[in-house]
């Protein structure tokens, strides 16, 4: 049987795609950016709690009475692409169920070779939603923030886009990283290319996770950075969302 | 009769006896659009609660009391008429105050002289020596009838807080008169029918209980006489129906006010008057004589009388009840018997006072809810929850098949038939405390006094599951036993010297009692009993060999993640007890009911019971209510409240209290999402069989900045909902306001 690795599960997930959501959030993740609030889920091979399809849905369907007509079940992490295989199981798994499907990735998986692309159609198939996350939209930028390259995250969603699949771009707003109006019109430019971004948010850097890098004793860079101010939030939110109007 | 006060009204049932819920299911309008018809305050209002808010301010740097009567004892006609302020009396469309200034406490001595004594003290009131002397030798009072007959046990149990709460120095309440019958009848027909109701009494058969009841009826035609003589002081004449919509509110006030001028019961309900009224203000707007935003005045105004009840409390009192609850509770929407929902425009019009005139903890605005309601109506309550935080939602589904469609909410959480029922409350038993006697023998550890019997202690090395239970379940028949007695013994005295004659008086003569108990440190025992069964715990003994504490090796499942194993210990709990609650006898062929419901006092009855098993610190507060433990949920909001969700309504008939707080940045990004799900959690748990659900939305920093700056103009009226009812946070102890933000910061997370 396939399993998954898992680091843990939210059963109210308000703000992982619509509706009330039953999230899980998934081991693993290549990127390092400075400001991740869950390093706890990077280690791809320990770690988190081996567990099935089945058993996932099951403790997900605990909560269908919450949901609504919108609600389901989002995947998140770490990156939840990492582990296609079991992802691919778990959603067609979900689809049978009636089960409302969410992805919320960075997309650093991603790859047009084979078989990565053959199960990633796949996988867009049983996914209603993909929430994406465009971290920084200049290449060197990019690695500089998440210490990989960007290029195949934005081909991403140039796929999404050309097979119409319903996509939310999230842009974390980082003082002195990426909350510059330059790099913001370079993002909304990019955005306004796609023809399948529903939603764009704005999410303002917060510090909420640094506890979990002084207990995993990882160093944090952005210790002096201080979340952005409501002004520029709404800055930003005006620049991006122009983009979809 | 009275061909004018009920032109148009349809039906037939309620015309020939009095039949409330029969007159509104003939006559309401239910309302399935939206808020956009609400019109803001009148500038009359404004003027009233900005001076009302003046004197509230006035009262709180007074330490809380505003001002205290020591010369008049409090009838229905002690004082002449009373205003918010007499300069702006014409201004008040509503009127009626219980003394004859705006918020000067009345004196109030038949619960208790000492206490009434001692309440005006703690503001810095003398009573007049002569009331004292009255109360003292010439009267006796319930409390002293109380202590008279109290055995050495019960007194023993009493200061050891194992069973606390009790209704022995003051008015029991929670009895909701149908104050919508003095609009509906107007008094002089209700005179009528009681004294029928008399005059067929007993039959000329002296036994006890018609004797009693004789003399009840002639207490509640008193009281009746006296309605109608209170109201003659503002000028009105309550002897007929009211005619029209201003008359129908201030006819059901005045009804209230009776009750809250002669009783400081702990809980003096309003009742479901919402959906009643606008029958009578549906009416004054076909027929053109009023506008919607006059209508929405006599509604503010309503309220604004409702935000202003008080009453003398001593200090233990309100280390048990922080922050001066009244519980004017008042209900709203609900489903029908026919498949209606009953919400309607003065649902949305109460709703809105709190916007009019900002967040309030009184009345206790309760939604009966359903997931059958409006979704108009669900998004707007919703939406004043996250705003306000001043709201409770109680599920009609499980109430309706057991208590009909016209039921209220008596207290804090509690369903009672609306002028069919009356309810014998008291207090509740400390069950975590409970637990520690069956280990330690009948022994308190904290005091080292042998309160409980004398049953064999533990004396293992490591608590086994069967033998806890075999000793918990023995002290548990010993403790509900003697917790019953206490209360049968106590509403004796209370009918005795205490009778409630003004809400009696509106409620059926052949009434249906129920005898409500109640459950304290309910999550802490069921984790307790999970730690013993599924981990190992070893139980360190002091000095004298009594267990103070324990040691806890190894995981174990606890109440409020969804797992079956914890919650079915929760089960077998709730289950265990009110069986052994039905096993014993009850005063007036009462029906016995249980809550799992603490109000604040979670915090004194956890400062009275040392260290559980489950890792609660000695001496440290419980969770309220059915709350699982602090910090024992790990798995978010909903699996919390599916474990809540389980236990079943018909074993705590007299309410499941669950609070929540939500950070509304864990609600959603924009107020949109927040409202949207907000009100699909309130479905999703109440379709699964919960009872009640509190809900407060905001951050943690709000809380702390509120402790350190209380004087800051946005916190004045800044309300949470705490176990049972709403309270102004500056209002509470600092030691409650920290339980508040400890509770609240894991879930805010």
């Amino acid at each position: 049987m396939l399993l998954g690795r898992i680091h843990s599960t939210e059963s109210f997930g308000s703000v992982d795609g619509p509706g009330v959501r039953f999230v899980i959030f998934m081991q693993g993740c290549r990127l390092r950016c400075r400001y991740c609030h869950n390093p706890d889920t990077w280690k791809t091979d320990e770690g988190g709690k081996m567990q099935s399809a089945d058993e996932l849905l099951d403790a997900a369907e605990r909560y269908r009475g919450y949901w609504g007509s919108e609600g389901g079940i989002t995947m998140s992490g770490g990156e939840p692409l990492l582990q296609i295989d079991f992802l691919l199981d778990l959603f067609r798994k979900a689809k049978q169920r009636d089960v409302n499907t969410c992805i919320d990735t960075a997309g650093q998986p991603f790859t047009r070779e084979e078989p990565y692309f053959s199960k990633f159609r796949e996988l867009c198939g049983v996914t209603d939603l993909f929430i994406a996350d465009i971290k920084h939209i200049d290449p060197q930028r990019h690695i500089e923030l998440t210490g990989k390259d960007n290029g195949n995250i934005l081909d991403m969603l140039r796929f999404l886009s050309d097979i119409g699949k319903p996509v939310w771009i999230r842009h974390v707003l980082v003082p002195g990283i990426t909350d510059d109006d330059g790099f913001l019109r370079r993002t909304a430019e990019f955005i306004q290319t796609l023809g399948n971004v529903r939603k764009v948010e704005v999410l303002p850097y917060h510090s909420f996770g640094i506890y979990k890098w002084e207990m995993l004793g990882i160093p944090y860079s952005l210790r002096d950075t201080q979340p952005p101010d409501k002004d520029r939030v709404a800055n930003a939110q005006r620049i991006l969302r122009s983009a979809i109007e | 009769m009275s061909n004018n006060a009920w032109r148009g009204f349809k039906g037939r049932v309620w015309k020939e006896d009095v039949n409330v819920r029969d007159f509104i299911q003939s006559n309401y309008t239910p309302y399935d659009g939206d808020e956009s018809f609400l019109e803001g305050p009148t500038e009359a209002t404004d003027k009233l609660w900005g001076r009302l808010q003046e004197l509230q301010k006035e009262e709180r740097a007074r330490g809380g009391v505003l001002e205290c009567e020591t010369e008049v004892v409090s009838r229905m006609n002690a004082y002449g008429p009373g205003y918010i302020d007499e300069s702006m009396k014409d201004l008040e469309k509503i009127v009626g105050l219980q003394t004859d200034k705006p918020l000067k406490r009345a004196f109030m001595p038949y619960g208790g002289i000492k206490m009434a004594e001692q309440a005006a003290a703690t503001y810095g009131y003398t009573v007049n020596p002569e009331l004292v002397k009255i109360f003292t030798q010439y009267h006796k009072t319930h409390n002293q009838a109380v202590f008279d007959a109290y055995t050495p046990e019960m007194k023993l149990a009493r200061h050891s807080h194992i069973i606390t709460g009790l209704p022995d120095t003051y008015g029991r309440g929670r009895i909701v008169g149908d104050y919508r019958r003095v609009a509906l009848y107007g008094i002089d027909y209700l005179i009528e029918k009681k004294e029928n109701d008399l005059a067929h009494c007993g039959g000329g058969n002296m036994i006890d209980k018609f004797i009693r009841l004789r003399e009840e009826i002639a207490e509640q035609l008193r009281a009746l006489r006296g309605m109608r003589k209170m109201a003659r002081i503002y000028g009105y004449d309550i002897s007929r129906p009211a005619e029209n919509a201003q008359e129908a509110v201030q006819w059901v006030y005045f009804g209230y006010l009776a009750a809250i001028k002669t009783q400081n019961g702990a809980a003096m309900s309003v009742g479901r008057i919402s959906t009643f009224l606008d029958i009578y203000i549906q009416r004054d707007l076909e027929e053109g004589t009023i506008t919607e935003k006059e209508a929405q005045e006599l509604i503010d105004h309503m309220v604004m009388k409702f935000r202003m009840v008080k009453f003398a409390r001593i200090p233990s009192y309100n280390a048990l009840f922080s922050g001066d609850p009244v519980w004017a509770t008042l209900e709203m929407a609900g489903i029908g018997v026919d498949g209606r929902h009953m919400v309607t425009k003065n649902d949305f019009r109460f709703l809105h006072t709190l916007e009019d005139m900002g967040p309030s903890p009184e009345p206790n605005l309760t939604v009966l809810y359903s997931s059958r309601l409006p979704e108009n109506f669900k998004k707007y309550t919703a939406k004043i929850s996250i705003n306000t935080s001043s709201i409770q939602y109680e599920n009609d589904c499980v109430m309706r098949p057991v208590w009909g469609d016209d039921y209220s909410i008596c207290c804090c959480v509690s369903a009672t038939q609306t002028g069919k029922e009356m309810q014998f409350f008291g207090a509740r038993a400390n069950l975590a405390k409970c637990l520690l006697y069956a280990l330690n023998g009948g022994i308190d550890a904290k005091s080292k006094e042998q309160i409980g019997p004398k049953y064999l202690p533990f004396t293992g090395d490591i608590l086994t599951y069967d033998e806890v239970i075999e000793k918990f379940d023995a002290m548990m028949d010993w403790l509900v036993e003697l917790y019953v007695n206490t209360l049968n013994l106590i509403h004796y005295m209370h009918d005795k010297y205490y009778y409630e004659a003004a809400e009696m008086a509106l409620i059926d003569t052949d009434v249906r009692r129920t005898f409500a108990t109640g459950i304290a440190g309910f999550s802490h025992v069921v984790d307790s009993l999970c730690a013993i069964k599924y981990a190992t715990v070893k139980p360190i003994r002091d000095e004298d060999g009594l267990i103070v504490d324990f040691e806890t090796e190894g995981d174990f499942p606890r109440y409020g993640n969804d797992d079956d194993r914890a919650d079915e210990i929760a089960i077998w709990l709730l289950k265990t007890f009110i069986n052994k609650v039905k096993g014993c006898h009850t005063y007036r062929d009462s029906e016995p009911t249980t809550s799992i419901l603490t109000i604040t006092s979670n915090v004194v009855y956890g400062k009275a019971t040392g260290a559980t098993p489950d890792g609660r610190k000695a001496f440290t507060p419980f969770a309220p209510g059915a709350n699982p433990a602090y910090g024992a949920e790990k798995n978010g909001l909903l699996a919390s409240l599916n474990s809540v969700a389980k236990l079943p309504y018909e074993y705590a008939l007299d309410g499941i209290s669950n609070t929540q707080t939500i950070s509304p940045d864990a609600l959603g990004h924009t107020e949109e999402e927040r409202v949207n799900n907000l009100w699909h959690v309130l479905d999703g748990y109440f379709d699964k069989g919960a009872h009640h659900l509190n809900v407060n939305v905001f951050g943690i920093d709000k809380l702390k900045d509120c402790m350190e700056h209380p004087e800051k103009p946005e916190y004045a009226n800044f309300t949470i909902r705490v176990s049972g009812y709403a309270v102004k946070f500056i209002d509470l102890t600092p030691e409650q306001q920290l339980d508040v933000i400890a509770r609240s910061a894991h879930e805010c997370m």
